[in-house]
Order: C-alpha cells, then sequence, then structure tokens
C-alpha cells in the first residue's frame, strides 16, 4: 500500500477568541486509508477534522495557526480558493444535512454550483454515486420525492453520495453515526469501508469500536493536543502512552 | 380540609379569568366583523353589490350620490403595487445583508436601526412625504403635483421595507446552518450558496414576509391620506392623484352624517378594506404553515 | 497501483475521475458574487440614506421651533402661534389610557395560552384571531370604535374611547410579546416550583411571571411606541383640532400629538406659519417615539443573557 501523505499537519494550533482549542497538532494523513480521530468529547477531534476544508472560516473569532498541506500546498495561504479546496475535500455532517429539496436536486447540487450544465453527465454521476453509496436500490423510484421524507440512516448515506458526485479526493466524516440507530451505522461503515478505496477518508468518532472495525491509522486527541498517533491496530494492541490505554480501556472519557 | 378548598376555588377561578381574557382577541374580531357588516347593511340593500364594487363614480354628497368604489381600489392597489416594488427589493436585499454580509457588530448595529425605521409613526412620514419628498420630486420630474400616486407608493415602499427586512431575516436565520455547511461543503461559493440553498429554503417564509409588507401597504392611512393626492377618480397613469380607500374612509367620516347613505357607505369600504387585509392574512398564514413543515420545525 | 482509479468506470462514454465539464470559470462564479454582494450592499445603503434623510430635515427643521414656551403653552392665534402643550398633554393620557386597558387583557390572555395548555382547537382559533387582529388596518379600528364606543357606548368623541380603541389594536402586539417572554422561561423552573408542591398559580405568580418580566416590560415599551404614533384609531375616537385647556374628565376629547401635525398641515389658512410648527411637532413625536423604542431595544439586548443562552 502506498503510504503517500495526503495532508500534513504541522504545528498546528486553532484558537476560539482567547481560548485555545487545538495544541501543536502535527500529522500526515496517507492517502486512500481511513484516518480515524478519537477522544472524548471536548478534545478538539471535530475542531481539527473542520480545519482540514476550511468550514471553521464560518466560526467567528476564531484563528489558526501553524500549516496544512494538501498534496504539498497549505491550505490556509491567503491564495488558496477555499471553493476549489472544498470541493476536493468534501464532508458529511454528524447529523443528516439533506436540503430541503428533491433527492435528485440535492445530488445534483455539487455539480450545478460548480457550472456544469451537460444534463446527461450530471445524470450519470448521480446515478453512479446513488449506487456507490448503496442507496441506489431504496430510491431509483422516488428520485423527485423530498429528500426529507428518507429515514436518518438514509439521509446520511444521501449525503455521502451528494459529497462522491463531486469526486473528491478526501472525504471527511465528522461523526457521521452519531444520530443513527445500529443497523444504519453498521451500513454506512460498510460504506467507509468500500470507499476508502478511492477516497482518503478521515473519521471522527467517540465509538472506538467503530475506529477499529474501519480505520488503518488512529489518532487518539485529548484536550486539544495530540497523545498518539499510529497504526490502529497497533493503539488498540500495544498503545505507547498509558492515557491511551486507559482511554481505549474505558477509565476515563 | 378547608384550606384545599379554597385553593382549588382560587384555582379555578384564576383559570376562568385568564381563559375569558384570552378569549377578548376572538371576540374584538368578530365584533369589528359584526359592527363593519350592520353599519354597511343600508348601503348594500340600497345598492347592487356589483355597481358599489365596481362603480366607476364616487360621488358621495352629490344629491344624486354614487358610491361606485372602483376608483377607491385601484388607488389602493395602484399604491400598494408600486410600494411592492420598492419594499421587496430593499427589504429583501437588506435582509440578506444582515444574514450574509454584515460582520457582528454591523447586525448588531443595524438590526435596531431597521426596527427603529419600523417604529417611525405614519403622520411622520407622511408630513415628510408632504412636506418634503412631494415638492422634490414634482421639480425633479416636472409633474403637475407632487401629491401623487407615484409618491405615496414610493413613501409607502420605505415604510413597508423595515416589515419586509426584519420578517424575512427571521425566515433567513431559520433556515439550520448545516444547509449552509453542506453547500459550502460541496464546492458551493457564498453567493451560490446563498441563492441555491439558502434563500429557497426560507423561500415560504420570504414570501410571507413580502405578503405581511403588501398587509401593511394596503391598511396605511395617514401618509395616503397626506401624500397620494385626495382625487376619488381612476388613475390614468402613476402621477395621477388618487384616494386609496383607507384615506376616503379617514377624510370623508368626519363629514358624514350619520345613519346617512355615505356614512353606511364608509363602512363598506372598511368592510371591502377588511376582506382584503383578511385574504392577506390567511394567505401569510398558510403559507407560513406549510413553511414550517417543510423544514420541519413543526406547528 | 493506479491512482486514477475510480470506480466511477467509464459507461455511457464518460470517463472516470475527468475534470468536470465545467462552463464556468472561477472568475465568472466570483464576479457574480461580488455583483450579487454589491446590490445587497446597495439596499440597505439606501434603506439607511433613507432614514438619514428623514430624521436631518425634521431635526435640523423642527429644532428651531423648539423652545420651553413651545412645550409648555397652549396654542393661540388659530394654530399660528403658541405651543403644543395640550397635544403631548392628551398623547400621555390616550397611550395611558390604552395601556392601562390592554395590559392586563394581554398578559392574562398570555399566560392562558402558554400556561392552561387549552384545547387546540382553542389555541389554533385564538392565534388565528390574533394574527388576524394585527393585521387589520388601524382605521378600521377608528371606525370600530367610533360605532362602537363613540355611538354604540355613548362615551362620545373622548379619551375613553380613544384609548379604547388604540388599547384593541396594541392588544395582538402585547399578547405576542407577552408569550414570547412567558415561553423563554425554562421549563425546570416550573417543575422545581411544582415539585415543591407550589400550585399552578403560585408557579405562575410566583417563578413564572417574575422570570418573564422584563421580557414583557420590554413589549409594553414597545407598544407605548407605536400607540404614541398611531393617528387614524383616534381620528373619529378620541381627536380633536383645538381645546382651550387641559382635558378634566376620561369623556374629554382632546388634541394629541399625530392629529396636530395632521390638523396643521390639512387645517387653517395660514400654512407659512403652521408648517414650522409642525415641524416642532414631528420632531417631538419622532424623539418620543425613537427614545422609547431605542430603551425597549437596549433593555431586551441585556435581556439576551438572563438565562445563560
Amino acid at each position: 500500500m502506498a503510504l503517500e501523505a495526503k495532508i500534513r499537519a504541522s504545528d498546528v494550533h486553532f484558537y476560539y477568541g482567547q481560548t485555545r482549542a487545538l495544541t501543536g497538532i502535527s500529522m500526515e494523513i496517507h492517502e486512500r486509508c481511513v484516518t480515524a480521530l478519537i477522544g472524548p468529547s471536548g478534545c478538539g477531534k471535530s475542531t481539527f477534522i473542520r480545519l482540514l476544508n476550511r468550514m471553521n472560516d464560518l466560526v467567528p473569532n476564531t484563528r489558526v495557526e501553524g500549516r496544512i498541506l494538501l498534496d504539498g500546498k497549505d491550505i490556509y495561504h491567503p491564495k488558496t480558493d477555499v471553493v476549489e479546496l472544498r470541493r476536493k475535500v468534501g464532508m458529511v455532517f454528524q447529523k443528516p444535512n439533506p436540503f430541503p429539496k428533491s433527492i435528485y436536486e440535492n445530488m445534483a447540487y455539487g455539480l450545478l454550483v460548480g457550472g456544469v450544465k451537460d444534463r446527461g453527465f450530471i445524470e450519470h454521476r448521480v446515478i453512479t454515486a446513488l449506487k456507490k453509496a448503496a442507496l441506489y436500490d431504496d430510491v431509483k423510484d422516488r428520485l423527485h420525492d423530498s429528500a426529507l421524507k428518507l429515514s436518518g440512516g438514509q439521509q446520511q448515506r444521501l449525503c455521502i453520495a451528494r459529497c462522491l458526485v463531486v469526486e473528491p479526493e478526501v472525504i471527511l466524516f465528522d461523526e457521521p453515526c452519531a444520530s443513527l440507530d445500529p443497523i444504519s451505522t453498521r451500513k454506512i461503515e460498510e460504506l467507509i469501508l468500500e470507499l476508502k478505496k478511492d477516497y482518503t477518508i478521515v473519521i471522527v468518532t467517540h465509538n472506538m469500536q467503530q475506529a477499529a472495525r474501519v480505520s488503518d491509522y488512529t489518532a487518539f486527541m485529548y484536550l486539544g493536543e495530540l497523545v498518539e498517533y499510529d497504526r490502529t491496530d497497533k493503539i488498540f494492541t500495544v498503545p505507547k502512552e498509558r492515557m491511551t490505554e486507559e482511554y481505549l480501556s474505558g477509565k476515563f472519557g | 380540609m378547608d384550606n384545599k378548598k379554597v385553593r382549588q376555588f382560587k384555582e379555578a377561578v384564576y383559570r376562568y379569568v385568564f381563559a375569558v381574557s384570552a378569549l377578548a382577541s376572538l371576540a374584538f374580531l368578530v365584533g369589528i366583523i359584526l359592527t363593519l357588516f350592520t353599519q354597511s347593511l343600508p348601503i348594500l340593500t340600497e345598492r347592487p353589490f356589483f355597481d358599489l364594487l365596481f362603480g366607476r363614480h364616487w360621488y358621495p354628497t352629490h344629491t344624486e350620490a354614487e358610491f361606485g368604489m372602483l376608483p377607491l381600489i385601484v388607488g389602493s392597489a395602484a399604491v400598494t403595487i408600486g410600494a411592492m416594488f420598492v419594499c421587496v427589493p430593499i427589504g429583501v436585499g437588506t435582509a440578506l445583508y444582515i444574514h450574509e454580509l454584515a460582520s457582528e457588530r454591523q447586525r448588531a448595529l443595524l438590526k435596531p436601526t431597521i426596527e427603529i425605521l419600523a417604529g417611525i409613526p405614519s403622520i411622520v412620514y407622511g408630513f415628510f412625504g408632504m412636506v418634503v419628498v412631494a415638492p422634490l420630486l414634482q421639480d425633479i420630474l416636472h409633474i403637475p403635483t407632487g401629491l401623487c400616486a407615484f409618491t405615496a407608493a414610493l413613501i409607502l415602499g420605505i415604510m413597508a421595507t423595515p416589515t419586509v427586512a426584519s420578517l424575512s431575516e427571521d425566515a433567513l436565520s431559520f433556515v439550520p446552518t448545516s444547509f449552509r455547511e453542506a453547500s459550502l461543503a460541496l464546492g458551493a461559493n457564498r453567493w451560490q450558496t446563498l441563492t441555491k440553498v439558502v434563500v429557497p429554503a426560507a423561500g415560504s417564509g420570504i414570501s410571507t414576509a413580502i405578503i405581511l409588507g403588501m398587509g401593511r401597504a394596503v391598511g396605511e392611512t395617514m401618509t395616503v391620506l397626506m401624500v397620494a393626492g385626495g382625487a376619488a377618480v381612476i388613475p390614468r397613469n402613476l402621477f395621477d392623484p388618487v384616494r386609496p380607500m383607507t384615506s376616503t374612509i379617514a377624510a370623508e367620516m368626519g363629514e358624514a352624517v350619520m345613519g346617512s347613505l355615505h356614512y353606511s357607505a364608509l363602512f363598506a369600504v372598511g368592510l371591502i378594506l377588511f376582506l382584503i387585509t383578511l385574504g392577506i392574512n390567511i394567505v401569510a398564514e398558510l403559507i407560513s404553515r406549510k413553511y414550517r413543515l417543510k423544514l420541519g420545525l413543526g406547528r | 497501483m493506479n491512482i486514477q482509479a475510480h470506480a466511477v468506470q467509464g459507461m455511457d462514454g464518460y470517463l472516470p475521475g475527468d475534470r468536470l465539464p465545467s462552463r464556468w470559470s472561477p472568475r465568472s462564479r466570483d464576479l457574480a458574487q461580488a455583483l450579487g454582494f454589491a446590490c445587497l450592499v446597495l439596499c440597505v445603503l439606501i434603506s439607511l440614506f433613507f432614514l438619514g434623510f428623514l430624521i436631518y430635515f425634521i431635526a435640523s427643521r423642527g429644532a428651531s421651533v423648539i423652545s420651553w414656551e413651545f412645550l409648555t403653552e397652549a396654542p393661540r392665534r388659530a394654530m399660528t402661534r403658541g405651543g403644543i402643550a395640550p397635544a403631548i398633554v392628551g398623547t400621555f393620557y390616550l397611550t395611558a389610557g390604552a395601556i392601562l386597558f390592554v395590559m392586563p387583557l394581554g398578559l392574562a390572555s398570555a399566560i392562558y395560552l402558554c400556561e392552561y395548555t387549552p384545547k387546540s382547537y382553542l389555541v389554533n382559533l385564538i392565534r388565528l384571531s390574533i394574527n388576524n387582529l394585527a393585521g387589520v388596518p388601524s382605521v378600521v379600528f377608528g371606525l370600530f370604535g367610533f360605532a362602537v364606543f363613540v355611538k354604540g357606548f355613548g362615551f362620545g368623541v373622548s379619551i375613553l374611547s380613544g384609548s379604547l380603541t388604540l388599547g384593541i389594536m396594541a392588544l395582538p402586539g402585547i399578547i405576542s410579546a407577552s408569550q414570547e417572554a412567558i415561553l423563554a422561561v425554562p421549563q425546570s423552573y416550573r417543575e422545581a416550583s411544582l415539585a415543591l408542591g407550589a400550585s399552578h398559580w403560585q408557579t405562575i405568580r410566583e417563578i413564572v411571571l417574575p422570570s418573564a418580566l422584563p421580557g414583557i416590560l420590554t413589549g409594553m415599551i414597545l407598544t407605548i411606541g407605536r400607540v404614541a404614533g398611531e393617528t387614524a384609531p383616534i381620528l373619529f375616537t378620541a381627536a380633536t383640532f383645538y381645546t382651550r385647556g387641559y382635558p378634566d374628565s376620561i369623556f374629554s376629547e382632546v388634541m394629541a400629538l399625530p392629529y396636530h401635525i395632521y390638523a396643521l398641515m390639512t387645517e387653517g389658512t395660514r400654512p407659512e406659519l403652521q408648517t414650522p410648527i409642525a415641524y416642532g411637532c414631528s420632531l417631538i413625536l419622532l424623539c418620543l417615539v425613537l427614545a422609547v423604542s431605542a430603551l425597549a431595544i437596549v433593555l431586551r439586548q441585556r435581556q439576551r443573557f438572563s438565562y445563560g443562552s
């Protein structure tokens, strides 16, 4: 397996106003692997993942220090086009957030705002993405129904599919199963394993079993710092840090 | 235990008093409808309804009095529609600015400013229109009189702008931020996100805002009374003076002899006006109900 | 390993992983955005410009008229000289009367709707009436007040008729402001009080109302501002061009600031002398209303933090 670094964060600090939320995070995220970020709530894992496609730009009074490179280019460079960046780095959020539009419109949105007019191309991409997200059979007869009529799990898979339409290179999952039942969670996990063949995936989860099941690499964060980062099998069997071991064995968190 | 009985009795009394108070709104609304209807009954029985509504001549004080409301209705429609051309773009634009572009500080200043603009009494707008705007427009546009439908529409539009702006802003702020995040994460820029996701999601809320702004413009009295010119004839163009329904009532009620046909006709104008605003409100209510369902906000 | 090996295999003649066939260069998209945003800025500037224009004219022309005598004397010589004191006093009486009438009624309605979980059809009916009452044109309230209070109950053109009419007009606003304030009181407060053995009414009186009081007061102050500036409802129910002295009972007819402006501009024979007085009168009314609504806005901004959210 090629172990190229798709994303390289070096010494990243992040502040909400005066409060420091992340302290000196440095890590490499490998191409076409699943990297899981785990840690107790408030440890900064969601904050960190939102830095990777500059979603935190939307939060007022925040400040980033350090560098985050995507394919060797600094994403916080003043000349970086945020829109282009977000096309490359897609995101799936904690709660399913389909637009109040039809399933098809949701799917086509990313292409439409990108200026694609070719209907055939759009339809092709939409169907391919729905198939990839294992949603096509569920929705093929009601593509023009409101997306809000889908179940929670289906909505989340729609959000994943919607993200795939734009063909990003990296997909960020911010606790994608937080509001889902076990069966839907299972389906999303299978999907993630399938997707890692083509995409670089970063997933935030507070569910350790989930991290163990889907990820190749795991980063354990605590109080805004990166405590340990290694291959998932190593982290879960022979953690180097005491704190990681205690967290994994349920002593805190 | 006596104590307990006293307490239960008190609870029941309070409940009863509150329930009666709550029904007051309903009672007043019904009272208004009944009053308007009974007072306009004489003219409704005296003249055919069609002639009242679509008659082209409003000569209430002639010996051969005529009560055709068409000039008044056309007058109201002209100033209201004209006002919409002013208040919809400016109001919605202002709301979008506050929602999307304003910094925290600007927002903290702009929202109260708009509220203040909404709080300025209509008589002040009317006075201002009469002494400043009308002469100004008369000079600039070379029209015979500045007191005309155009000026009234302009000022009404400015008056209705805060209503449209603040209600639209409310509607926009109801749109979950997750929509915005999802759109931006898919590579849309801010303008695309605004026009393709946020505004459509708030669409019915914004429509409600526009409709309620229209309601405000239709029912506005003092401004049109002072600025619209007051001629009860069907206008040929926007620069003719008009006499909308509201200003007809305000201007003529003082002179109408109680119990006369003229008196009754003015209540009939009030009735029509009331029905129009009632219709507007019901439409707004239906749309906003649909809107809440659409965003999954319940109730 | 082939890095391009996306799962999208080229069916339908589309190649996998192709760059999107984009017709919009990033530049034209940015241009659309810049243009759009410029329009929004323009809208805001127009709103602000008009507000500034209005305040500037009224303030600059009104200020020279205002003096101590202007505020404390009655009009003289057919409204071409003298002050506006009776109009200020009249507006005060009318507003106070309206508030005294509508506050208890509105608050009680709001308590019933929020705290007593009445049947849902009843709530819907009342809510519908409130919404529709809020949309009724002010001149229609005037007609209603004239037919019912002035003629029907025989109160005549008087402070009482005018206050009642203004009060009914203000009712929907008071109810919704009070409802909002009451609903903002956290449910846990009520539960805590009820769990300690307080009765329903005790909980409302001791816990809910005190917590909601600032919000209710803000709503009341905003209503004062609105009522003080209304003209159409008092046109046939309370107002008169001229009174010799001050009103001596609730059955007296009164002068009022907004109506006085209207009278100055439409009645009388000496517009060149009356218009400056109308400017002064408008400035006073504007200051009054703006001060009141600014007060309400400041109060409300403070309350935002009261429940720690």
